[in-house]
């Protein structure tokens, strides 16, 4: 395993301008190390959907690369969306999981089969173009640079470390983020997209 | 007879108004009662499908593509949009942008006794939801799509239109 913070250090350099977007505990580490907030977007808001969604914007806009940051406890809600992307083929699209077995933001219960599960393997076998799987840094980090170039879909499992909150939701102190709406509309203007 | 014949609702009328309102993409899992549209779907250049596994996927693949600029319709039936109730509310309802669904009404009859529950939970699904729709029936109805866009994007909200017949096929008359 390793940490979600290093993960995203390392992917950092090279994200050149492709739209990123982040789901679950760990994908909260991003938003103090991106540097491109025009071209980070929320599309969260539903139980396991966000990756969903992401797959609707990488249709709409085939000539950005779009990097989604999932969840291994999102992904187990809606693990279907595997092979809608993969009939799909969008060549844009590079999903990566971060797997860390738990559900960390209610306390650290696991996920069902959470250490034998292999969603590299289910992604390969869905039909995604590329699969990859990583359980330390320096593999990730020695790999990256082929991941970011290869065509999509691309499938990259993580084994993250668990960041687990036990604060009862009341007491925890969380950072100030940017509601979905206005991640939507610096995104949108940055790209020149108008609602039709 | 022959003016019976001219009202049943033909999956054309429906591709047609959805080149006029500028539908891209159609989200969809097709049922039985929609099998004819999804062939003529599927024969549009203009226009993508997007086959999901599940229902809850179309309502958000559905705001990505808005987001992105694209104007989706989710094609799904109503034992789908009952399961859908989470990303109906948060990728649909709380997003702000203008949605149409088109909900196949299994079990729902206008004469004699609705027996099907699917068909009996239908609008008052709809109604906690908040979400108006609009009821076809026949060719006649269909221009109700168009109504259903003007109130979307007037609303900025999810609009449904209820297909209360099967499609009758153009390749099957």
């Amino acid at each position: 395993m390793f940490d979600s913070e290093d993960m995203f250090r390392a992917f950092k350099p090279h994200r050149g301008k492709a739209i990123v977007l982040v789901t679950g505990t760990s994908g909260r580490d991003w938003r103090d190390i991106s540097d491109n907030e025009s071209r980070d977007l929320s599309l969260q808001g539903a139980m396991g959907q966000t990756n969903s969604a992401a797959l609707g914007f990488a249709l709409a806009q085939p000539n950005e690369k779009v990097v989604l940051f999932d969840s291994e406890g999102s992904l187990q809600m809606n693990m279907g969306i595997l092979g809608t992307i993969a009939g799909k083929k969008p060549k844009n699209f590079f999903h990566f999981l971060m797997d860390n077995e738990c559900y960390a933001t209610t306390g650290g219960q696991p996920v069902p089969n959470a250490s034998e599960i292999n969603y590299a393997g289910m992604a390969r076998e869905a039909g995604y173009a590329a699969t990859f799987q990583f359980d330390n840094l320096e593999e990730f980090q020695n790999n990256i640079e082929t991941i970011m170039k290869a065509e999509g879909p691309v499938f990259v499992a993580m084994k993250m470390i668990p960041k687990i909150e036990n604060e009862p939701i009341g007491r925890r102190v969380r950072k100030p983020q940017r509601s979905r709406a206005e991640t939507i509309k610096v995104m949108q203007a940055e790209l020149g997209i108008t609602v039709a | 007879m022959v003016q019976q014949q001219a009202a049943l609702l033909k999956p054309e009328s429906l591709v047609a108004e959805f080149k006029k309102n500028g539908v891209t993409h159609i989200v969809t899992i097709p049922d039985s009662e929609t099998n004819y549209l999804y062939e003529l779907m599927k024969d549009q250049p203009w226009l993508d499908v997007i086959p999901s596994s599940r229902e809850g996927e179309t309502f958000a693949i559905a705001l990505g593509l808005i987001v992105g600029g694209k104007v989706p319709v989710c094609v799904i039936q109503n034992t789908g949009m009952m399961e859908s109730g989470d990303s109906i509310r948060g990728m649909a309802i709380d997003s702000g942008f203008p949605m149409v669904m088109l909900i196949g009404y299994r079990g729902w009859t206008r004469h004699g006794v609705i027996t099907d529950s699917a068909a009996r939970y239908t609008e008052t699904f709809l109604h906690a939801m908040g979400i108006n729709y609009y009821l076809l029936e026949t060719d006649d109805d269909a221009s109700r799509i168009s109504v259903a866009f003007e109130e979307a994007r007037a609303q900025k909200r999810p609009v449904a239109v209820l297909v209360g017949d099967e499609y009758h096929g153009f390749n099957r008359m």
